[in-house]
C-alpha cells in the first residue's frame, strides 16, 4: 500500500524562523492521524504546507500524486483533492449553506445546479443538516457552521481532509456533534490529518497519533501512546494536558 | 503626431512659478491654521446641549459640504463685491478657502470626540476637573490625536483646491500658469510643469505632516500605534 | 454697462445647467467607475510591480488639483490637432479624478474583507478570479455602497470646474448671469441651493446606508 500523504525532511521557515525542521510522515489510504502538540510545534504550518498554503524551503512533500513541493504545480488540482476545514470555519456569509456547498461544484467542477443541489443536499444529511439548506451562516451556531464548512469540504469529494483544530473555538456543548461527523468520517475511510487538542477524539478515533515539538515529529504510536508517552516531552505535554 | 515638445520656452519664468507656488503655500498655511481653529469650534457648537447653536453649526457644515468650492469662492468674492466690498483676491481666497475646510474640519473633529470612551469623562468629572479642563485634556486632544491623518489628508486636498482661486484671478500656481500659457502658447508643457510642482507640493506636505504628527504626538510615537 | 434684472428666466437658463451637470457627474462617475474598477484590480493584483505601478500612477493623479488635470487634458487633447469639445475634455479629465478615487475606495473594501474568505476559496480549488468574482467581490461590494454614494456628492461638485473650459453646466450658467446681472449673492445662492438640492440627499443616502451596514455588522 503507498502513501496517499507523504512528507520528507520538509523544512520550512518565516523569515529567520524556522519552523518545521525536517518533517517525515506518511499518511495510508483510509487512515486517520492526529496530529497533536504544544502551541507553536507548527502543527497548523505542516497541515497548511500539504495543500500548499505554504510553500517550503526544502524537503518533498507528495498528496495523492501532486508533488507539492514542486513549484510548477497546478495548485488548483492538488485542492481538488485534497479538502481542508479551519478553526474559523471561512464559510462566505454572504452565500446560504446550500449556496456555500454549491459553489465549488458549480465553479470548478461545472456541475450544473440541479446536481450541484443534490450533492449539497447529501453532504448536508452527512453532517446532519439538511435542514439548515436555506438559512445563512450567521443564522446558526459555531458547531452547525463548522459542520457545513465539512460539508462544503465533502461536496468536492476529495480524497484526503485536513481539519486545524476545528473544534477549538467551539463551546464545549458544540464540540461533541462536529467530533461525531468526524468520526463519521474515519469510520467511512476517509483519509484524514487532524489537529487537534482533543485528546479523547485522539485517542479513540486516530489509527495513529502524532506529536509534534518544535518543529520536528518527535513521537508517532496508537493510542497507548498518550498513557505511556517515550519521551520526556510527550510525557510533559500530557502531564500538562490532563 | 507633429507636435514638438518644447519646455525650454518655460525655462525663463522659473522666478514666476516659484512665486506662484510660495503663494499656494502660503495661503494654504492660513487656511490651514484658522481652519483648525474654526472648525474645532464648530465642532464643539455642534456637539452643544444648546440646540439651536448646534443645529446652526450642523447647517453650515451641510451647506459647505454639499455645495462646490467654487461657488462658494464666487458667492463671497463677487457677492462681497456686490455689496460694495471689494476684497483683494488673495483675502477673499483665504477667507473662502477657511469658510470651506472649517467644515470639514468640523466633521472630522466631531468624530474623534465622539469617539471619546465614557469612562474617561466619568473618571475627569470625579477627579473635580473644569469643564474646559475636561474638553482640553480629556476630549479634544486625544481626539485631534485620533483624526490626525484624515485631518492631513483633508488639507493636502485644500492645498490642491488652492487652484480653484485662480478663477477669481489669484496668481497663485494655477493663476500663474494660466498667464504663462497666454504668453508662451505652450499650453500643454506649463500645465505638465505645474502638475508636477503640485505634485512636489503635495509630497513636501505629507513630509511636513509626518514630521509634526511624530513632534506632538509623542505618545503615539512611544508606542508606535494609533489610539 | 448696464445691470438687466433678475428674472424667471434666468432660473430656467440654470435649470438647463442643472441638466449638463448631471449628465456630466453621469459620465464621469460611469466611465471613471469602470476604469477605477480596472485599476482597483491592479492596484490588488498578485504581481508586486503591478501594484506599485498602479499605486504610483494613483498617487500622482491625487496629487494633482483636478483643475489642473483638466487643463492638461483641454490643452493636451488639442495638441493633436482637433479642437476638442469642452464635455469630451471635462469628462476625460473627471473620468481619470473619479478613476483614482473610486479605485482607492474599493480597493479598501475588497481589502475588508477577511483573507480568510480569499483562503477558503482556494482551499476549494476556484481560481483567483473566480475567488474574487464569487466570493471577495459581493462581499466587498456591500460595504462600497455606502462611500461610493458619498463620492458621487464629491463627483457633482468636481463637475462645477468644468466651467473653466467653456462648457456651460450650472456654474458657467451662473456665472453667465452674474456677468450680466451683478446680483452676485442671489446668482450664486440659487447655484448653490441647485447643487445643495443634488448633494445633500446623496450624503444623506450614503449616510444611512453606512448606519444599516454598520448595524448589519453589529
Ligand atoms: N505566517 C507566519 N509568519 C510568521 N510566523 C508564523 C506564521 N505562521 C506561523 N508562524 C510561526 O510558526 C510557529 C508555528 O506556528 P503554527 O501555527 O504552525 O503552530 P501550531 O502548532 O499550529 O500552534 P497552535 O496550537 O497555537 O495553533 C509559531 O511560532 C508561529 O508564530
Ligand atoms: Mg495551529
Amino acid at each position: 500500500m503507498s502513501a496517499v500523504i507523504e512528507l520528507k525532511d520538509v523544512h520550512k521557515s518565516f523569515g529567520q524562523v524556522e519552523v518545521l525542521k525536517g518533517v517525515s510522515l506518511a499518511v495510508e489510504r483510509g487512515e486517520a492521524i492526529a496530529v497533536i502538540g504544544r502551541s507553536g510545534s507548527g502543527k497548523s504550518t505542516a497541515l497548511r504546507c500539504v495543500n500548499r498554503l505554504e510553500t517550503i524551503q526544502s524537503g518533498e512533500i507528495n498528496v495523492c500524486g501532486h508533488p507539492v513541493h514542486d513549484p510548477k504545480l497546478d495548485v488548483r488540482k492538488l485542492r481538488l483533492d485534497v479538502g481542508i476545514v479551519f478553526q474559523s470555519y471561512n464559510l462566505f456569509p454572504h452565500l446560504t449553506v446550500e449556496e456555500n456547498i454549491m459553489l465549488a461544484p458549480v465553479t470548478v467542477k461545472k456541475l450544473r445546479k440541479a446536481e450541484a443541489r443534490a450533492l449539497a443536499a447529501q453532504a448536508l444529511a452527512r453532517v446532519g443538516l439538511a435542514e439548515k439548506a436555506q438559512s445563512y451562516p450567521e443564522q446558526l451556531s459555531g458547531g452547525q457552521q463548522q459542520r457545513v464548512a465539512i460539508a462544503r469540504s465533502l461536496a468536492m469529494q476529495p480524497q484526503v481532509m485536513l481539519f486545524d483544530e476545528v473544534t477549538s473555538a467551539l463551546d464545549p456543548e458544540l464540540t461533541g456533534e462536529v467530533l461525531r461527523v468526524m468520526e463519521d468520517l474515519a469510520k467511512g475511510g476517509m483519509t484524514m490529518l487532524v489537529v487537534t487538542h482533543e485528546m479523547g477524539f485522539a485517542r479513540k478515533v486516530a489509527d495513529r497519533i502524532v506529536y509534534m515539538h518544535q518543529g520536528r515529529v518527535w513521537e508517532v504510536g496508537d493510542g497507548s501512546m498518550l498513557a505511556n508517552p517515550q519521551t520526556p516531552e510527550l510525557r510533559a505535554f500530557m502531564a500538562h494536558d490532563l | 503626431m507633429k507636435y514638438k515638445f518644447d519646455f525650454g520656452a518655460l525655462a525663463e519664468y522659473w522666478p514666476q512659478f516659484v512665486d506662484g507656488a510660495l503663494l499656494t503655500l502660503e495661503m494654504t498655511v492660513l487656511s490651514t491654521v484658522s481652519g483648525l481653529v474654526v472648525g474645532t469650534l464648530v465642532a464643539i457648537g455642534r456637539r452643544s446641549e444648546n440646540k439651536l447653536l448646534s443645529r446652526l453649526c450642523g447647517a453650515y457644515v451641510e451647506t459647505v459640504r454639499n455645495t462646490p468650492f467654487l461657488i462658494q469662492l464666487f458667492f463671497i468674492y463677487f457677492g462681497l463685491a456686490s455689496a460694495g466690498l471689494r476684497l483683494p483676491v488673495v483675502v477673499a481666497s483665504v477667507i473662502a478657502m477657511v469658510f470651506n475646510v472649517a467644515a470639514y474640519t468640523a466633521e472630522i473633529v466631531r468624530a474623534g470626540m465622539d469617539a471619546t470612551p465614557r469612562g474617561q469623562l466619568e473618571a475627569a468629572d470625579s477627579l473635580g476637573m473644569s469643564l474646559p479642563q475636561i474638553y482640553w485634556h480629556i476630549i479634544l486632544r486625544p481626539a485631534l490625536e485620533r483624526v490626525y491623518p484624515a485631518l492631513t489628508g483633508q488639507y493636502i486636498l485644500m492645498m490642491l483646491s488652492t487652484s480653484v482661486t485662480s478663477q477669481i484671478s489669484a496668481e497663485e500656481l494655477t493663476g500663474i500658469a494660466n498667464n504663462i500659457q497666454s504668453n508662451t502658447f505652450r499650453s500643454f508643457e506649463t500645465f505638465i510643469v505645474v502638475a508636477g510642482i503640485y505634485l512636489l507640493l503635495t509630497l513636501i506636505l505629507k513630509a511636513g505632516f509626518w514630521g509634526l504628527g511624530l513632534a506632538l504626538f509623542t505618545r503615539r510615537r512611544r508606542l508606535g500605534t494609533s489610539l | 454697462m448696464l445691470a438687466q434684472p433678475f428674472t424667471l428666466a434666468h432660473v430656467g437658463y440654470m435649470l438647463n445647467g442643472v441638466l449638463w451637470t448631471l449628465a456630466l457627474s453621469a459620465l464621469a462617475f460611469v466611465f471613471g467607475g469602470i476604469a477605477g474598477f480596472g485599476v482597483m484590480l491592479l492596484r490588488i493584483s498578485r504581481f508586486r510591480a503591478v501594484r506599485i505601478a498602479s499605486l504610483v500612477v494613483v498617487q500622482i493623479v491625487q496629487g494633482i488639483p483636478l483643475l489642473v488635470i483638466l487643463f492638461a487634458v483641454y490643452f493636451g487633447l488639442g495638441i493633436f490637432g482637433f479642437q476638442v469639445a469642452p464635455i469630451i475634455a471635462a469628462g476625460v479629465a473627471m473620468m481619470i479624478y473619479s478613476a483614482a478615487f473610486l479605485a482607492e475606495i474599493w480597493r479598501g473594501c475588497v481589502e475588508a474583507v477577511p483573507r480568510t474568505q480569499f483562503e477558503a476559496a482556494e482551499c476549494l480549488a476556484l481560481t483567483r478570479w473566480e475567488a474574487l468574482r464569487k466570493v471577495i467581490l459581493p462581499q466587498a461590494f456591500r460595504l462600497a455602497i455606502p462611500p461610493t454614494v458619498g463620492f458621487m456628492v464629491q463627483v457633482v461638485k468636481s463637475t462645477s470646474l468644468a466651467s473653466v473650459v467653456g462648457f456651460v453646466e450650472l456654474t458657467r450658467a451662473a456665472q453667465i448671469i452674474n456677468n450680466s446681472t451683478f446680483q452676485s449673492f442671489l446668482v450664486f445662492g440659487i447655484a448653490g441651493a441647485f447643487y445643495f438640492a443634488i448633494c445633500w440627499p446623496l450624503s444623506a443616502w450614503s449616510r444611512t446606508l453606512e448606519r444599516k451596514l454598520h448595524v448589519g455588522r453589529h
